[in-house]
């Protein structure tokens, strides 16, 4: 992503880190590209998915910083939809099963 | 042009006569591409029976419209996996004529909004956002186009053939920048 702006890192609460990986079964990753804003993608994180400024931005720094994020999981028809829309907003989005 | 402003409900930006040139013709583009590209979907009776569009099952050969169009999977270019292929040809299959719908819409309010002498443009936040997705994917096909990469330097060399069209990319990443600000104030 380009335009780098200081973030400082922020604890954020691994909501739903908890959840047996059976019961979310697919991922959709996120992975870095060149073009993409850095504050776009923060704004696409919080509109798509109703995270809080600070998770979404830790997401899009962990695209920046790794190369790729999960930012959602659950159900095919649910992680189908995910990258949908994250393909309308412009975002190299793909999904996968859990390992 | 300046900053986009939000006052309420309405973002406010402002583009003189070439800088709405600019915007209009390169958003026209990327619209004329797409609906190049949805005119390729195979025409089928059951389609129209059922009113379940299917798109194209493979990806498309133009690096442009295959950054605006990714697969599903994440598929290795060596050696990709039959089963994921696919898997992302049916994915592609049945969610393309919307993401195509959704790109050429965003593509239309923008045509709507910017005033092809320039001048004042002022936006509900809905259009504020598929303002936002429509330079988004300019700004991927104009980076897709001139093989930008992370560290892209603010010029070129003067004798590389891409060295003018990096000042539009440029330009751009600026005025998406501000409208992000603006919509997110």
């Amino acid at each position: 992503m380009t335009t780098p702006v200081e973030h400082e890192r922020t604890q954020v609460d691994p909501a739903g880190e908890e959840v047996r990986s059976e019961d979310r079964p697919w991922q959709t990753l996120v992975w870095n590209d060149p073009v993409n804003l850095m504050s776009y993608v923060t704004y696409v994180f919080q509109k798509l998915f109703g995270y809080s400024r600070d998770h979404a931005t830790k997401l899009m720094l962990d695209v920046h910083h790794k190369g790729r994020a999960i930012v959602s999981s659950g159900t095919k028809d649910k992680v189908e939809a995910d990258v949908a829309k994250l393909h309308a907003a412009g975002l190299w989005a793909t999904m996968q099963r859990s390992s | 042009m300046k900053k986009w402003t939000r006052t309420g409900d309405q973002v406010l930006g402002r583009f003189d006569r070439q800088e709405a040139a600019v915007v209009r013709g390169l958003v026209s583009q990327i619209q004329d591409m797409l609906l190049a590209r949805a005119e390729e979907a195979p025409q089928d009776e059951l389609a129209e029976l059922t009113g379940i569009r299917t798109g194209p099952s493979t990806p498309p050969d133009d690096p442009i419209l295959g950054r605006l169009l990714p697969d599903f999977h994440r598929l290795d270019p060596d050696a990709p996996d039959p089963a994921e292929v696919d898997s992302a040809n049916a994915l592609r299959s049945l969610h393309e004529p919307e993401l195509l719908d959704l790109k050429t819409g965003v593509a239309a309010v923008v045509l709507q909004t910017c005033p092809p002498d320039g001048g004042e443009v002022r936006l509900a936040l809905e259009q504020a956002e598929a303002w936002l997705s429509a330079l988004n994917d300019v700004r991927l096909a104009l980076g897709t186009a001139l093989d930008v990469q992370e560290d892209m330097p603010d010029e070129l060399p003067p004798d590389d053939p891409r060295s003018p069209h990096l000042g539009v990319y440029h330009w751009l990443t600026w005025v998406q920048e501000t409208l992000v600000e603006a919509v997110m104030n």
